[in-house]
């Protein structure tokens, strides 16, 4: 735990220097609104990350998250479009989340493909699929009640709920992979899967639940997406899901599995999101954003591979050097 | 072991050459490209007509020059997701070279040289520095594209000499397309290079265990470099066709190839994780596809609708035989 945590320390430290030279030029960058809209913004992105995270420690992978966030979250402008009162599209988006979550891990559990194809596949199909719902037809900001829009802007201490939705989910899910049997069982499945067989750990049903628990967070984001952007079509997060795994690698998760923490994930996603809200400001192109954080995915992962040679699977023993 | 292995039977002969044939996944691919070929000319008047089959190939050619290396690729047990974005950054350098002032033999130079020297990082880092290929060309992915982004933002490429036309607009005789004549030579050599060298025996040895074909004298790092290079290249002479064939660049342009050259890796017999498949199965694999994508042209289907349809070949033909054998 001590050697995970000189990781994380580093990446908040680089995070916190490059949010310093920002402030050197334009100190309206760290103004306190500004930053809880920065974390506010790069919510989405942490909540898949959470979920992405987990199926990268099975060693899995799930490519299909922003897809799954695109299609839950037309169907929550349809349902609300439709009528139906809001608790019950929240209950309906998470569920319906968990369903196409859960559609991965069977084929992974069950069939036995490997993640990489599945959702591969799955990522089209359910953007097919909105496509077949709605025709190609957008739904747009005056086709949805004020309440629908209203609940992840409404501000709460200064933090919007999307952002305090974003604080929940890392506080249950840290202690879900602390503190109970199913997180060690995520950290064993991909840390040695057959020492996870032989300690009486299903493989299949813990990868089975990662693409579950993904799942059911990228239904959860579909419906704030929507809402805070107040549109909903096809191509709703189109490409989102590499900046989701993206900020798994920045964040120090082995893609091998077994290796990274929750805080390592949040971290990842807050870099990417100061990067992203940073270039406006200092003045550079947002069409440099892909490349950048291409180049950020490409550095870190020779990094973490750099760090965990010498000890096997321990990532970034010496990271602060 | 937790499920009992089914009985297995070691005969002291195999089966005849012909029998192992008619019970291979070509012949399966064979028989659903017939299958394919005959319900489209009874779906669709226009089908059997020389110049609409023509036209047909290129749904298939450019991907399948990709596919190719792909497999080779993917036989070795390593993946690239960055072809898409290598044919967006080459086919960008091609539209820098052009306003450069550059005649036809440079701009196609420079689009071969950029694929080469974009598989050439991606064999680096993954050879080199010995890094996970999924997660290296995921980031490439993004890096390559990215830096056609920068150079063209929101802006287009047009205006190319009427000289490349001919690469992805020429016809060689008849209704005999060059891309067509490109995809058959490349076929040739890339069976010939996998089936019949040794350089296709190793990348088989690394793909099944990489740690044996390594103490068997194989210098895996090397043979994993070149078959990154050779992806890049493929995807450089892609994009020289597609480019050609569009006659524009947007940064935007191929997204989503890397599904559609994977899926026809995958359809073609090719194990995602690694150590068998064939390039003929590729061949008919690039085919099908380009009849069904054709197929559906022909009935009016929208482009996302087929993507579902592809999503979820890529799905049914790893799951079913894996389903059969649980039998």
């Amino acid at each position: 735990m001590k050697l995970l945590r000189q990781r994380e320390t580093l990446l908040a430290l680089v995070i916190l220097a490059s949010i310093a030279v920002i402030a050197t030029r334009f100190p309206a960058f760290v103004t306190p609104h500004n930053l809880a809209n920065v974390f506010n913004d790069t919510s989405p992105l942490i909540l898949l990350a959470i979920g992405q995270m987990i199926v990268i420690l099975t060693k899995c992978i799930d490519l299909s998250v922003a897809a799954n966030l695109a299609l839950t979250g037309m169907v929550a402008a349809l349902m609300n479009g439709a009528g139906v009162p809001l608790p019950l599209i929240l209950l309906t988006v998470v569920a319906l989340g968990a369903v196409l979550g859960a559609v991965n891990g069977l084929l992974v559990w069950k069939v036995g493909i490997p993640s990489i194809v599945v959702t591969l596949g799955t990522m089209t199909i359910y953007r097919g699929v909105i496509f077949l719902m709605t025709d190609g037809k957008w739904v747009n900001a005056h086709e949805m009640t004020d309440a629908f829009k209203a609940l992840p802007r409404h501000v709460i201490l200064g933090l919007p709920v999307m952002g305090w939705v974003a604080i929940a989910m890392i506080l249950i899910f840290a202690v879900v992979l602390t503190r109970t049997a199913l997180g060690r069982a995520f950290y064993a499945v991909g840390g040695n899967p057959h020492a996870a067989v032989y300690a009486g750990i299903d493989v299949g049903r813990t990868q089975f639940w990662a693409f579950v628990i993904s799942g059911a967070l990228a239904g959860l984001t579909g419906y704030l997406w929507v809402a805070r952007y107040a549109v909903a079509y096809v191509d709703v997060a189109g490409g989102f899901e590499l900046d989701v795994v993206a900020a798994c690698v920045i964040g120090g998760i082995a893609i091998a599995g077994g290796a990274g923490s929750i805080w390592g994930a949040l971290l990842g996603a807050l870099f990417l999101g100061v990067i992203k809200n940073a270039l406006p400001v200092v003045g550079i192109s947002p069409f440099w954003q892909m490349a950048i954080s291409g180049t950020a995915i490409v550095l870190a992962v020779a990094f973490n591979a750099a760090q965990s040679r010498p000890k096997g699977r321990i990532i970034l023993r010496e990271a602060s050097q | 072991m937790t499920t009992p292995a089914p009985p297995r039977l070691i005969p002291d002969r195999l089966h005849g050459r012909t029998t192992r044939a008619l019970r291979s996944w070509e012949a399966i691919l064979v028989a659903v490209a017939i299958a394919v070929f005959i319900a489209n000319s009874f779906l669709s008047p226009y089908f059997l007509n020389a110049w609409n089959l023509s036209d047909a190939t290129f749904n298939f050619t450019e991907k399948a020059l990709i596919a190719f290396a792909m497999a080779m690729l993917i036989i070795a047990g390593e993946i690239d997701l960055s072809v898409a974005s290598i044919i967006a950054l080459a086919s960008t350098a091609m539209g820098l070279a052009m306003t450069a002032g550059a005649g036809v033999p440079v701009i196609v130079a420079t689009g071969i040289a950029t694929g080469v020297i974009c598989g050439a990082i991606n064999g680096f880092l993954v050879a080199g520095l010995g890094l996970p290929s999924i997660v290296v060309t995921i980031g490439t992915m993004s890096l390559f594209r990215g830096v056609a982004f920068i150079v063209l933002g929101d802006q287009a490429f047009t205006g190319y000499p009427p000289g490349l036309a001919y690469f992805g607009q020429g016809y060689v005789w008849w209704v005999i397309s060059f891309e067509l004549v490109l995809f058959a030579l490349c076929a040739v050599i890339y069976w010939a290079l996998l089936h019949r060298t040794t350089f296709g025996r190793a990348v088989y040895a690394i793909g099944n265990n990489a740690t044996a074909a390594q103490f068997s004298g194989i210098r895996v790092a090397r043979v994993r470099f070149i078959l990154f290079l050779l992806t890049g290249l493929m995807s450089g002479i892609a994009a020289v066709c597609l480019t050609s064939r569009l006659g524009s660049t947007r940064p935007s342009i191929a997204t989503g190839w890397e599904l559609e050259v994977v899926t026809m890796v995958v359809l073609g017999g090719v194990n995602i994780l690694g150590g068998s498949g064939t390039i003929p199965g590729v061949v008919l694999a690039a085919i099908i596809m380009g009849l069904v994508t054709f197929g559906f042209g022909l009935l009016n289907v929208p482009g996302i609708v087929m993507s579902i349809f592809l999503g979820a070949l890529l799905i049914g033909v790893i799951a079913l035989p894996r389903l059969m054998r649980r039998k």
